[in-house]
């Protein structure tokens, strides 16, 4: 793996958390003092007693130097305390465990799924090379292209769960089955993931397959692909092998990519469908001013995108032999 | 010499605009744009205050209210095109400001080479990992959003990343052509080499850019209004969106379906002009995808 690639990964993650840290520092108000008369008046605490208790969960201390209070922040992260979320009452990192799940199910889902589709229709569509085809995904890329996700997934929600009544819209699963290891309670969550999944894949398919029918007809030109067809192979064997696996290397990388795409555009999907991900619970954390939250539910965030683009690194790197170590 | 430059600056406009012309998609998105951008400006000038009139709230579409009415009885079309300056104007002011900024990086990075080149480089790579909208999100919180002109800097501040790269990339390759050397040997300065050599080169390249980000500063937009983030006061397409979801129940299959469905529909249709627009654009400028 190139050195560049993770000096910029880690700078990328220290100054997200940085960045954050500044960021409540220069919050309008001063937060503790906020928390502090919060604590006070609902456990009943004095304020002196209620500002100290504010100080150490949010690990900040107006009274301690700003760089030795990032540094202490910073030392909290690499042990794994990111604090106590002020609205929900609960160590950070639990809530972002317990975030991060759900987030990932419908985003790998809804990208394997469109990946899948699209690389398919793709080579379908360049081996054909049928106007209409062409045509039909111009159209379906220019409307799709130009919804955002958000407006589909309202459509969606119109269409399917409010009209026809027959998928739900809100939450990760409904209140009368119980989470755990059977077949009701998973039927359930994934009746739960289809609209959101659907919001994802109508909006990204087209990408998919536009690259791969690119990627398709520049092999097909390739004269390897020629000499294999003189030698009489089967066109199977020449579409599965010889064009298929060429073009889809080079698409493993924007995988990766649009992986941690689709995580920083999150938060829209996520609130429109009460969906319990890190993005609903980045959204919560501002709007409800939960500072430690706020800072938990971004570090994951940058982490799972930075890690998605190392392993697009790491993935093409072994994939593609030109660019092996020797 | 410089009035040389001047006529070439002009014959390139007008080579700029006829390439747009001749291919189909990007007159199509061209004219949808000219359309918006008309509305945008001549459209309020033409439209008296919006006044309240709950006698007629969330009427459907008649002669009198073509798309219907609002929450409050306000023409909703009427509020479509007052809304339209706020929403090219964000847009816009974010477009100028992510051009702005990469254009600075990607030419300082690009001609000055070495150390600074890769600090800037690093910023840049930083910056294009950190994913945009939840950064936008948060800034949204930190900085008081009151105005249009924030607004669209708060947008673009996260979005210039991909653009300076590409810009860089372009510098280097013009850094060697002969019309640069030869402006070096002739001693001009380095201020008039990026104004006057650089900069018309890249010109159509920035423009597809411009609305290619501005495409994306109308998502975002939309998206921080519907998550109630920027509480902006005016006739944004995002507050008509947040106020039909949220007050009007218009996903519940109320008459406010028109309502909820109009601005949608613009924001549509400007999406469309700008991809059209963009990709014709691209197809004409980028001989690799001339079919």
């Amino acid at each position: 793996m190139k050195l560049k690639k993770l000096v910029v990964s880690l700078v990328t993650i220290l100054f997200a958390i940085i960045c954050m840290f500044l960021v409540i520092q220069n919050m309008p108000g001063d937060p503790v003092e906020t928390l502090a008369a919060e604590i006070a008046r609902t456990e009943n605490l004095e304020m002196e007693l209620a500002y100290a208790k504010a100080k150490s969960v949010l690990n900040y201390d107006p009274d301690i130097p700003v760089m030795q209070r990032l540094v202490n922040y910073l030392g909290g992260v690499l042990r794994g305390n990111l604090g106590t979320s002020l609205a929900y009452h609960k160590p950070v990192l639990q809530l972002v465990l317990g975030a991060l799940p759900w987030t990932l199910l419908v985003l790998t889902i809804s990208l394997t799924l469109s990946f899948s589709v699209g690389v398919l229709t793709g080579i379908f569509i360049a081996w054909k090379r049928k106007r209409w085809m062409n045509a039909a995904l111009n159209v379906w890329q220019s409307i799709f292209g130009s919804i955002p996700d958000y407006i589909v997934a309202y459509l969606l929600i119109f269409l399917f769960a409010v009209t026809l009544g027959w998928l739900p819209a809100r939450g990760p699963y409904s209140a009368e089955v119980t989470p755990g290891f059977n077949m009701a309670f998973i039927a359930n969550v994934i009746r739960h993931a289809i609209l959101p999944v659907m919001a994802y894949f109508l909006t990204t398919v087209a990408n998919w397959t536009i690259g791969m029918r690119a990627n398709a007809l520049t092999v097909l030109g390739e004269d390897y692909v020629t000499y294999a067809t003189a030698r009489g192979l089967s066109q199977r064997r020449i579409l599965v092998h010889y064009v298929g696996r060429n073009s889809v290397l080079p698409m493993i990388t924007s995988l990766a990519i649009s992986f941690g795409f689709m995580f920083g555009g999150s938060p829209l999907i996520e609130n429109l469908f009460l969906y319990p991900g890190v993005g609903y619970y980045l959204n919560q954390a501002i709007t409800r001013r939960d500072y430690p939250l706020m800072q938990g539910m971004y570090f994951i965030m940058i982490v799972v995108v930075v890690l998605s683009g190392l392993l697009a690194e790491k993935l093409y790197a072994v994939l593609n032999p030109r660019l092996r170590e020797r | 010499m410089v009035n040389g430059r001047r006529t070439n600056r002009v014959s390139g406009l007008r080579a700029f605009f006829s390439v747009i012309w001749r291919n189909p998609l990007s007159r199509t998105g061209f004219l949808i744009l000219l359309s918006f951008l008309l509305m945008a400006i001549f459209g309020p000038m033409f439209i008296p205050e919006l006044k309240s009139d709950y006698a007629n709230r969330l009427q459907p579409p008649s002669a009198a209210h073509w798309l219907g009415t609002d929450l409050a009885g306000k023409d909703t079309l009427l509020q479509l095109i007052l809304g339209s300056r706020e929403v090219l104007l964000v847009a816009a002011y974010a477009g100028f400001f992510a051009v702005l900024i990469a254009a600075v990086i990607g030419i300082v990075a690009g001609l000055q080479g070495g150390i600074v080149d890769r600090i800037l480089m690093l910023i840049t790579d930083v910056v294009l990992t950190m994913p945009s909208f939840p950064v936008t999100m948060i800034l949204s919180m930190v900085i008081r959003i009151t105005e249009p002109l924030v607004f669209g800097l708060v947008l673009g501040l996260w979005s210039w990343a991909g653009l300076a790269k590409a810009i860089r990339s372009q510098v280097l390759n013009l850094k060697h052509r002969e019309f640069i050397e030869a402006s070096r040997i002739l001693g001009l300065s380095k201020f008039n080499i990026i104004i006057y050599d650089v900069l018309p080169n890249l010109v159509s390249y920035i423009a597809v850019n411009f609305i290619s980000i501005m495409k994306g500063a109308i998502t975002s937009s939309v998206g921080l209004m519907i998550l109630g983030l920027v509480p902006f006061q005016g006739n944004h397409w995002g507050v008509m969106i947040q106020v039909a979801i949220s007050q009007t129940g218009a996903l519940m299959g109320s008459a406010s379906m028109v309502y909820f469905l109009a601005p949608v529909v613009c924001l549509m249709l400007f999406q469309l002009g700008s991809y059209f627009f963009a990709s014709g654009l691209d197809e004409a400028l980028n001989p690799r995808l001339r079919a």
